[in-house]
């Protein structure tokens, strides 16, 4: 019965492609897990040196002792095989310089992250397709030749120096917004009060992210805007008598969207890492910020971990993009 | 017709930001000026520590947030001279082996169990003299602690060793664990190293990592009527123009360890709401050197440490790379550490002609392109000062023929090419010499500190029979007139051997908000003091 049951499922498309791309990823972890660990292991210095540094301890039976207590005392290939024996029961391992469960680190981080990064791409998309779309009605006008100056403009500043000159504007000038965290700490802040000061705290790092992606995707959109404008059902459309308005929303906008959702399907596979560098100058406390501070300080298993869990985002992501495909373009079907 | 435009769309960006800055929340200003009113400190801190327990990891920024929950027995003012704080009173016996303490009574932990003298012998014989980074050395000649009564502690000694009082001395270095939590647990992987349990004025709350650390005031603390702070909480900025920009907009109050670019110092420096300290590094003494390898030619022939040292112009150098926050340093034992600092020793004043001819007399000419010879330089990649100040000295270098091949690295790869390796010609780096140059200053100069992979010690390969005599002899010295005068040989031989060359005493910076007072008391500053007389004027 149950046997029937698995059959039955897999003749459904979707639970099927689910299954292919399950069974195609279990080696394919494996190699990801296998190359971050050999490559992590070339760079020069381990953690108990790391720490042994910081703490300016100079006696060699410290240093012994922590390289003991983290497992680096031990050859290469058994702390890889230890790695992998604890990988097979979902187990992370564990950060001796944070002295918790990798996963409860992560998991730590997690929400702060997803906020930032979900509210930046929705910001992005909505701005992006808006104005790729705006753009695409008035080719090469003016309109047209202000969004394309705009988002050159935004693609080519740098981030870190976009952040602090909204910090140096909207900080210290004028001190309508927090330079950074992600709340007011101790303020005694509870309920709707709390999310406002979230909120308060999210503008200024959203719009440093958000806006780089703003250029990106009013570029793509624009370009795949005209594209479609030059298929023959829009001058069908156009023969037939229907309304400008209508024509760019239903024919045209739903067919430009699909090279949008492959590249939000690109950076969703991002979203885990985060963005480092606004991360770093807002002092947000997100997983980019972790996973870079693990590779200075050599938390080989901190890093291990949340590459990992960025590799299984990464296909994840791949699978929502297909099946999202295949919801815009009834001709896409899933085999 | 376009300028119109782009006018009327900047107000209209603006009046929309001052309407979302408006609905979210209040400015920035108001809020510091409530954290204020409110009792609230705001600390800058970075980076994060990996967890609080000074007593076995003693990286500073953990100090500066440990000091405020656990304290010591005693600490060291600014003149570097022993007050009391969990010891009332101390008495040393004559022969140095016996030192008892007084411990002051009605103190209780955090959790409501009082404070005895089995915590001290606890602390001192299971944590401090087992695990602590440094306290292998300063305790080693500890054989027993007695604890005759509960408020009594007694420290028995093989030998005297006078740099245990100055260890002892400091919330920082040595801070008591409570035994009730910690006995029978190994003390690294203890969960109250995340969520320190103490004596001080404030109690440890919570701990949201990445984003802030959260002190609350302890209302029963042993000072009546302190601490005036309400809480404090520590906010981890890594980045220095933002930890920079903090202060400015009073989200910061304070902050230590020259928290921001020294570039950024000339604007911080004139705004009124800020106040810049360098007192509070004394215990610390911390100080830049250049490490030079012994065990490659030709830089094992004393004369051309002796012509790389006449080359190098500190003076300049503090002034050009360090923005004049520092003094050109003549000894190993910075001039903070007033009991054993000398002037009465080689001096290497800056002479490029002397320096070549030093260089002529080994046997280095210059060749077709005037250059001597090639050697590489790693510095301590701490931030852009340390960076420029290689190249500073590849500059300087340079004109007296040493073609100086800069390399730039992350800290792990420093470190184990600088001390497992052995894989440079030079470094440039700040060591800290400590109030006793038992703690800070001996680990370069000592032959048994050559220690592969140790990092932070000898790793110049100098092994000097005579200096290894001095050293050892001023270990265990009682009498504080030899004792001194040990020291002053000691570093005479450093300066005529020059294994290490020193380069400047830095002056670290505490830069806090002006209406923040009594922040900087002891010796050990913000780093080891507790913040129990800290307030906000009003």
């Amino acid at each position: 019965m149950k046997r029937l049951l698995q059959l039955s499922n897999l003749h459904n498309p979707t639970l099927r492609l689910l299954w292919r791309r399950l069974l195609r990823a279990i080696p394919l972890l494996l190699a990801v897990v296998i190359c971050n660990f050999i490559l992590l292991k070339l760079a020069p210095g381990d953690a108990a040196e790391v720490l042994a540094g910081e703490a300016a301890a100079s006696s060699l039976e410290y240093l012994t002792e922590l390289r003991v207590r983290f497992g680096l005392d031990q050859p290469v290939y058994l702390q890889l095989w230890h790695y992998l024996v604890k990988l097979m029961t979902l187990d992370l391992g564990f950060s001796f310089r944070h002295n918790q469960s990798v996963l409860s680190l992560i998991l730590d981080r997690l929400p702060a992250t997803l906020l930032l990064m979900l509210s930046g791409i929705t910001l992005a998309v909505v701005v992006g397709a808006c104005l790729g779309v705006l753009a695409a009605q008035r080719v090469n006008r003016l309109r047209d030749n202000l969004i394309s100056i705009f988002a050159i403009l935004s693609f080519s500043i740098p981030v870190f120096w976009l952040g602090l000159m909204l910090i140096v504007v909207f900080s210290v000038h004028l001190g309508w917004f927090p330079s950074g965290g992600m709340q007011t700490v101790a303020s005694g802040k509870q309920g709707f009060a709390h999310i406002l000061d979230v909120l308060h705290h999210l503008v200024m790092p959203v719009t440093t992210l958000g806006l780089f992606y703003v250029a990106l995707y009013t570029r793509v959109m624009r370009a795949s805007m005209l594209e479609v404008f030059n298929q023959d059902y829009v001058t069908t459309a156009r023969a037939k008598g229907l309304g400008e308005r209508r024509i760019i929303l239903r024919h045209v906008f739903r067919n430009a969207l699909l090279p949008l959702v492959t590249l939000i399907g690109v950076q969703f596979g991002t979203l885990l890492g985060g963005s480092v560098l606004v991360e770093t100058v807002f002092s947000w406390p997100g997983l980019g910020r972790l996973a870079f501070e693990a590779v200075f300080q050599r938390d080989l298993n901190l890093l291990l971990g949340i590459l990992l869990m960025c590799s299984v985002l990464v296909m994840i992501s791949n699978v929502l993009v297909d099946l999202a495909y295949a919801q815009l373009d009834p001709r896409i079907r899933i085999r | 017709m376009s300028t119109t435009i782009i006018r009327s769309f900047n107000r209209a960006v603006a009046s929309l930001l001052l309407l979302t800055g408006t609905l979210l929340g209040c400015p920035v200003q108001a809020q510091s000026a409530a954290d204020i009113d409110s009792g609230t400190l705001k600390f800058v801190l970075s980076p994060e520590p990996p967890f609080l327990l000074t007593a076995i990891n003693t990286a500073l920024q953990m100090g500066m947030v440990t000091s405020k929950v656990m304290e010591g027995l005693l600490y060291l003012d600014n003149e570097l001279k022993p007050q009391p704080l969990l010891a009332q009173a101390w008495d040393i016996s004559p022969d140095g082996l016996t030192y008892t303490f007084k411990l002051r009574p009605n103190v209780k932990w955090h959790d409501g169990q009082p404070f005895t003298s089995a915590d001290v012998s606890y602390t001192i014989l299971e944590v401090l003299k087992k695990v602590h980074p440094r306290g292998r050395t300063a305790f080693a000649k500890v054989t027993a602690v007695e604890t005759p009564d509960p408020l009594t502690a007694v420290i028995k000694l093989s030998q005297p060793a006078p740099p245990m009082l100055t260890a002892l001395a400091s919330s920082y270095e040595s801070p008591m664990v409570p035994k009730h939590l910690f006995a029978g647990t190994d003390p690294s992987a203890n969960p109250y190293i995340s969520k320190p349990v103490g004596t001080g004025p404030f109690v440890f709350k919570e701990w949201k990592k990445g984003d802030y650390i959260l002190l609350e005031k302890n209302t029963n603390y042993w000072q009546a009527g302190k601490p005036t702070l309400q809480r404090i909480v520590f906010r981890i900025i890594s980045d220095a123009s933002a930890r920079a920009a903090s202060f400015e907009t009073g989200e910061g109050h304070i902050g230590g360890l020259s928290p921001i670019p020294l570039t950024d110092m000339p604007r911080i420096a004139k705004n009124p709401a800020l106040s810049i300290e360098t007192r509070g590094y004394a215990y610390m003494s911390p100080y830049m050197l250049m490490e030079v390898n012994l065990r490659k030619p030709p830089l094992n022939d004393v004369r051309v440490r002796q012509a790389i040292a006449h080359a190098i112009d500190r003076a300049r150098m503090t002034q050009v790379v360090w923005l004049g926050y520092g003094q050109p340093a003549v000894s190993p034992i910075p001039s903070q550490v007033t009991t054993f600092h000398s002037t009465d020793l080689p001096k290497y004043e800056f002479n490029p002609e002397k320096a070549k001819k030093l260089l002529d007399d080994a046997g280095l000419k210059p060749g077709p392109n005037g250059m001597r010879f090639k050697i590489t330089h790693d510095f301590i990649p701490f931030g852009s000062e340390y960076q420029r100040t290689g190249e500073f000295i590849k500059q300087q270098l340079s004109r007296v023929g040493i073609d100086v091949e800069l390399r730039s690295q992350d800290l792990p790869s420093f470190l184990r090419r600088a001390y497992t390796e052995y894989d440079f010609d030079t470094t440039s780096l700040y060591y800290g010499a400590f109030a006793d140059p038992t703690q800070g200053v001996q680990r370069l100069f000592w032959s048994k500190a050559i220690q592969k992979g140790v990092v932070f010690t000898n790793n110049t390969g100098y092994n000097s029979p005579e200096m290894d005599r001095v050293l050892e002899s001023a270990q265990g010295e009682n009498d504080p007139v030899k004792r001194k005068a040990l020291y002053l040989e000691m570093q005479r031989i450093a300066m005529t051997d020059l294994p290490v060359i020193p380069l400047m005493e830095t002056r670290f910076l505490t830069i806090s908000s002006s209406k923040l007072k009594n922040h900087t008391i002891s010796a050990d500053g913000i780093i080891g003091g507790n913040f129990a007389d800290a307030y906000f004027e009003k």
